[in-house]
């Protein structure tokens, strides 16, 4: 008999694209906010916030990407032609941003070049990864192995919808990392673009919510028939709790707390889908155990997993307690 | 005319790869110098290394990103073009390409940012040892990409179920049998592409007498090396020339350009081949050459093309040019480092302002070469993607239309035009700036620095 690693395979991916959303997300979202900061001053405190530990954050849908051929080859054959054009925009928009944080400082005579660079980059990868998570909900179409639909499917009301939503989530996750990271004016500046966000976030959360079940049977058995809806009701609760939370912490004086709370909500709805979608790693036509790899190409790359990723962890713990505290404008990035 | 997905999507690989494989070319080979710099100030305390080795740390450090931002394209392309390709071999190369991902991810995440910008926070050995990992990481990391196309050029350990193949046996996955050759061949070849940019660059700096001392040094070392792994080289090819005859016969058809089978076999110096008619126009032959190159035997016999049905022969131009071209740029290399020897044995070495003037111009060989050996055992091992068992084009997504594929082409295209020129502009720059002395090193380390005292952060090596 052999070991079933399924479970282990989805809860590292899950991990995996959880630190990547949360940790890259914050990072494009002060990429967005950017645009909208008043001042020179400014700009470059909020840039400086992320400059030591952005590209850490990128590595992590490289492994995200990885993974998923390796666990689910199934799933990454099926989903990723299907979102062929969010991926590839999403891969130029995130090449122009890295390249954007290098030579911004390095020609001060294009800076407003690299400046749109840096701003619209971060913009159009956030839209497009939204894009490609509402994909994903919505489904696909699907002939035996292959996706069986165009390359133009992505452009519909729902995966759109929810890359303006995610372009407001990554936005709150920015904004409250410059909370954490910044002060005085550039502080408030971002409690302010913080409310802003939040609002527009449980805007979606509310909508997506009730659009999906409203569409899909499935999704509505799942959550409002008895007795499930006992066992999931905490997940829409807590939900509220935290928003409520986030409110309080955006117009008091909490500094961390923002940060945390933020995290919270996307939690949340990551549960929230991973809830609607179980067991389905390619909506609705395969389960995680149709899409997996072989146990044996399993077993071999979790090896090097579990004996790498403990080591990367605890690094990059470390790079974020040696950059803790607030950052100024003057300490230039290089 | 309509446009083809498959084609359009091999254009497409062969662009963002070609781009991409100029930088391991050269990382691979720097990281291993940086190594030996380090490792030689670490054991004799002089500062000449120390300074040399920062001097290419700089730039290892710019060509590094650059590698990891053209990376993480890479992967993603399996699955946007080449999903039913990925859908039948991924259990068998997913973990390998999973493996060299982590290994970057590793490095860049630890010895990395020790290497770049710990200079003055750790001790020496510390330096060392992160220079040393950071070395082996990148070996490691071609270790498994070379593994992966070395299964799908000579695929072993492997079993067919339902048209997907499924891993019997890692050890022969990985040590299939043209992995070696391709290992070594590769790796060197990085090694002399590296050497030769530290040759040229060397040679500018003498002539702008800048840094002379450590000029001098980069030129001799350069060329020491230069005069072992250029004639080993030619070996390696040789013997990897042997293992894809036996392997990949249609491949080295291509290559010598050869569509009739002949007893013995000449060598065609050149020609234009016309593949519809399948024969050689204005061929260059010379007698027996041909079967004394290939098998080590004055009347060996090389396979011609129409030993196989039309439909499963590779295209014969740009394997036959593109070796040729190769073959070229390795006379030239050999030249190069056996005149390099002549005027240091004749002591007129530094001199010879005509050769540090040809050791300037080059310098880019390496990538030339490197880029048509890559085309070489590419497009000779068409039609297939695994070799004699899946069709390129049947490993495209299906769901591509060549409207799809031409867009992103174009974008890649436009993308790749600004980022290169942009990042090796700013190479240029720090070759200009040229070696310094240690006291002139910038104290701050990358990145924005909290409102911690400056002691506390500066004891820490930032991440990349």
């Amino acid at each position: 008999m052999v070991l079933d690693l399924v479970p282990l395979w989805t809860a590292l991916l899950a991990l995996a694209v959880f630190y990547y959303v949360v940790f890259d997300g914050f990072d494009l979202g002060v990429g967005m906010l950017y645009g909208l900061l008043p001042d020179e001053a400014a700009r470059r405190t909020a840039m400086n916030s992320i400059a030591p530990i952005w590209d850490g954050n990128e590595t992590w849908l490289v492994f995200g990407g990885l993974g998923l051929l390796t666990a689910f080859p199934l799933a990454f054959a099926i989903i990723i032609p299907a979102v062929y054009f969010p991926i590839l925009i999403m891969l130029l928009a995130l090449v122009f941003r890295g390249v954007a944080f290098e030579f911004r400082f390095k020609h001060p005579a294009a800076r407003r070049f690299w400046d749109g660079a840096f701003c619209g980059g971060s913009l159009v990868a956030t839209f497009a990864q939204g894009v490609v998570l509402g994909s994903f909900i919505a489904g696909f179409k699907v002939d035996g192995r292959h996706f069986a639909g165009s390359s133009l499917d992505w452009v519909a009301p729902f995966p759109l919808a929810i890359g303006l939503a995610l372009m407001f989530g990554y936005s709150l996750l920015g904004a409250a990392w410059l909370i954490l990271k910044t002060q005085g004016d550039l502080q408030s500046w971002a409690r302010r673009a913080g409310q802003v966000c939040l609002i527009a976030v449980l805007a979606a959360i509310l909508a997506v919510s009730l659009w999906t079940p409203a569409t899909n049977a499935d999704i509505a058995r799942r959550w409002f028939s008895w007795p499930d809806i006992a066992f999931l009701a905490p997940v829409p609760i807590i939900t509220a709790l935290i928003a409520a939370g986030e409110w309080y912490a955006l117009r008091s004086r909490h500094e961390l707390l923002p940060f945390l709370a933020a995290i919270g909500l996307f939690l949340m709805s990551f549960i929230g889908i991973a809830v609607s979608l179980w067991p389905m790693i390619v909506p609705y036509h395969y389960t995680l155990w149709q899409a997996a790899s072989s146990p044996s190409t399993q077993a071999f790359l979790l090896i090097g997993t579990l004996l790498l990723l403990p080591v990367i962890l605890m690094y990059t713990a470390w790079s974020y307690w040696v950059f803790r505290g607030k950052v100024s404008e003057a300490a230039g990035y290089h | 005319m309509a446009l083809d997905p498959v084609l359009l999507s091999r254009l497409q690989w062969a662009w963002v790869i070609s781009w991409h494989i100029l930088l391991p070319a050269f990382t691979v080979g720097l990281s291993a110098y940086i190594a030996v710099l380090e490792g030689l100030y670490f054991f004799t305390g002089r500062e000449v290394w120390f300074r040399i080795s920062g001097f290419w740390t700089r730039i290892f450090g710019v060509a590094f990103g650059m590698g990891v931002v053209s990376g993480i394209i890479m992967p993603f392309q399996f699955g946007t073009n080449w999903s039913r390709f990925s859908d039948a071999a991924g259990d068998v190369i997913s973990p390998l390409l999973s493996y060299e991902g982590l290994m970057a991810f590793f490095l860049e995440a630890s010895f990395l940012g020790v290497l770049l910008f710990g200079r003055r926070l750790v001790p020496p050995w510390a330096h060392f040892f992160a220079a040393f990992m950071v070395a082996f990481g990148t070996l490691l990391s071609s270790f498994w990409i070379l593994a992966t196309n070395s299964w799908m050029q000579t695929p072993a350990g492997y079993k067919l179920v339902d048209g997907r193949f499924e891993p019997v046996d890692w050890f022969a996955i990985i040590f299939n049998p043209s992995f070696p050759y391709r290992l070594m061949h590769n790796v060197n070849a990085f090694y002399i592409t590296t050497a030769f940019v530290v040759l040229g660059v060397g040679a500018w700096l003498i002539r702008r007498e800048r840094a002379v001392e450590d000029a001098r040094m980069m030129v001799r070392m350069a060329l020491d090396l230069l005069i072992i792994i250029v004639p080993l080289q030619i070996f390696l090819g040789d013997q990897h020339g042997l293992n894809t005859l036996e392997y990949q016969p249609a491949k080295i058809a291509a290559i010598e350009g050869r569509y009739d089978t002949v007893r013995p076999t000449p060598l065609t110096l050149f020609g234009i081949p016309d593949d519809a008619a399948a024969t050689m126009r204005y061929a260059i032959e010379i007698p027996d050459l041909g079967s004394l190159i290939l098998t080590h035997s004055w009347n060996g016999t090389i396979k011609g093309l129409k030993e196989w049905p039309a439909d499963e022969r590779p295209p014969v131009a740009l394997p036959f040019f593109a070796f040729r071209l190769m073959v070229g740029v390795g006379v030239i290399m050999l030249l190069v480092a056996i005149t390099g020897q002549l005027l240091r044995w004749r002591g007129r070495l530094w001199d010879s302002v005509w050769f540090l003037h040809l050791c300037q111009l080059v310098a880019p060989l390496g990538f030339v070469a490197v880029i048509a050996g890559w085309v070489t055992t590419e497009v000779g091992r068409q039609p297939w993607t695994v070799y004699g068992l899946m069709r390129t084009a049947d490993s495209v997504s299906p769901s591509l239309t060549g409207t799809d594929v031409t867009w992103s082409l174009a974008l890649y295209v436009a993308v790749y035009l600004i980022m290169y020129p942009t990042g090796i502009a700013f190479m240029a720059g720090l070759v200009r700036r040229g070696p310094r002395e240690p006291e002139a090193e910038p104290q701050l380390i990358e990145g924005g620095l909290p409102n911690q005292p400056f002691e506390t952060a500066a004891r820490m090596p930032a991440q990349s």
